[in-house]
């Protein structure tokens, strides 16, 4: 269980850095939607319209590092498994 | 004064009078163009967003831009961050309290150092500024472009003329009670604003 939850911890820490990479390694705060422009060509108006869109920003790593922080945290609750030695019985 | 001579003179002051009249821009675009945008400065990452809940009428003559005056309403509802967060925190009672103040407005009162260049005006407008419920008299200059019978060019069958405002301003939050004295180091308490709306006088 110590070993799962520790393992656990690091692919929590991998998926949200190739997450973060992956919607372009944003140094702001997590968006769930982008704005983008449109040009009226009579009033020479920029349009702006939100698509939905999902860009992990540093607040997505920084919950996602301290969700891996918590699993290895408890992963101490477990004990580690003991190893049977050989007993010295004279 | 001869009565041959009063008629002919009356009729033309009457045309004059006609044609000289302010015309009425309605700027509830159905075509959702017309923006608000905001910015604020954050240490992280500059807090930028729009709202395009736009409305408002304003009387404008081509022959007389200096005497503009109207009201622009804008619906607080509709201002938008792309951090859901952010928006959450921007909607509540804390900051613009949309539930409470649902509008933030501009009543234009008169203009000054006005220019006028073929169609297009230059400004400083004074008027009222309402934000979450305090209202302050501001000056900010703007830009009025009159587009003369292009109103079918946007909307098919459907003559008349279109007017162009554009403003960019700043204002600081602290004067409208938003969050006064506080989180100054993680959200500036100046506010800069661009406006960028086209209103309708059909025919």
């Amino acid at each position: 269980m110590r070993k799962a939850l520790q393992l656990l911890a690091v692919l929590l820490i991998l998926a949200a850095v190739i997450t973060w990479a992956a919607t372009g390694a944003s140094r702001g705060w997590t968006k769930t939607s982008v704005p983008v422009k449109t040009l009226d060509p009579v009033t020479g108006i920029e349009a702006i319209n939100y698509q939905p869109k999902f860009i992990a920003g540093v607040d997505f790593l920084g919950a996602a590092f301290g969700g891996a922080v918590l699993l290895v945290g408890a992963s101490f609750i477990f004990r580690k498994p003991k190893i049977n030695q050989p007993t010295n019985n004279n | 004064m001869k009565l041959t001579y009063l008629i002919p003179l009356l009729s033309l002051s009457l045309a004059t009078a006609a044609f000289a009249a302010p015309e009425s821009f309605d700027f509830k675009d159905p075509k959702g163009v017309n923006n608000a945008v905001f910015n604020l400065d954050a240490p992280l990452e500059s807090v930028n967003g729009s709202a395009n809940g736009i409305s408002g009428i304003v009387s404008f003559d081509p022959e007389n831009p200096g005497a503009t005056t109207g009201k622009i309403v804008v619906a607080t509802e509709t201002m938008t961050v792309p951090n859901p967060m952010q928006k959450e925190h921007l909607h509540s009672p804390n900051w613009l309290d949309v539930a409470k103040y649902p509008e933030i407005t501009f009543e234009a009162k008169s203009l000054a150092n006005v220019k006028t260049e073929d169609n297009v005006t230059t400004a400083d407008v004074t008027g009222t500024f309402t934000l979450h419920g305090v209202s302050k008299e501001i000056t900010v200059p703007i830009k009025l472009t009159y587009l003369k019978d292009k109103l079918s060019a946007r909307v098919p069958k459907m003559e008349g003329d279109l007017l162009v405002i554009r403003a960019n301003f700043s204002i600081n939050r602290e004067d409208f009670d938003i969050q006064k004295g506080k989180f100054e180091d993680k959200v500036s308490p100046t506010v800069n604003l661009t406006l960028s709306i086209a209103g309708a006088s059909p025919k």
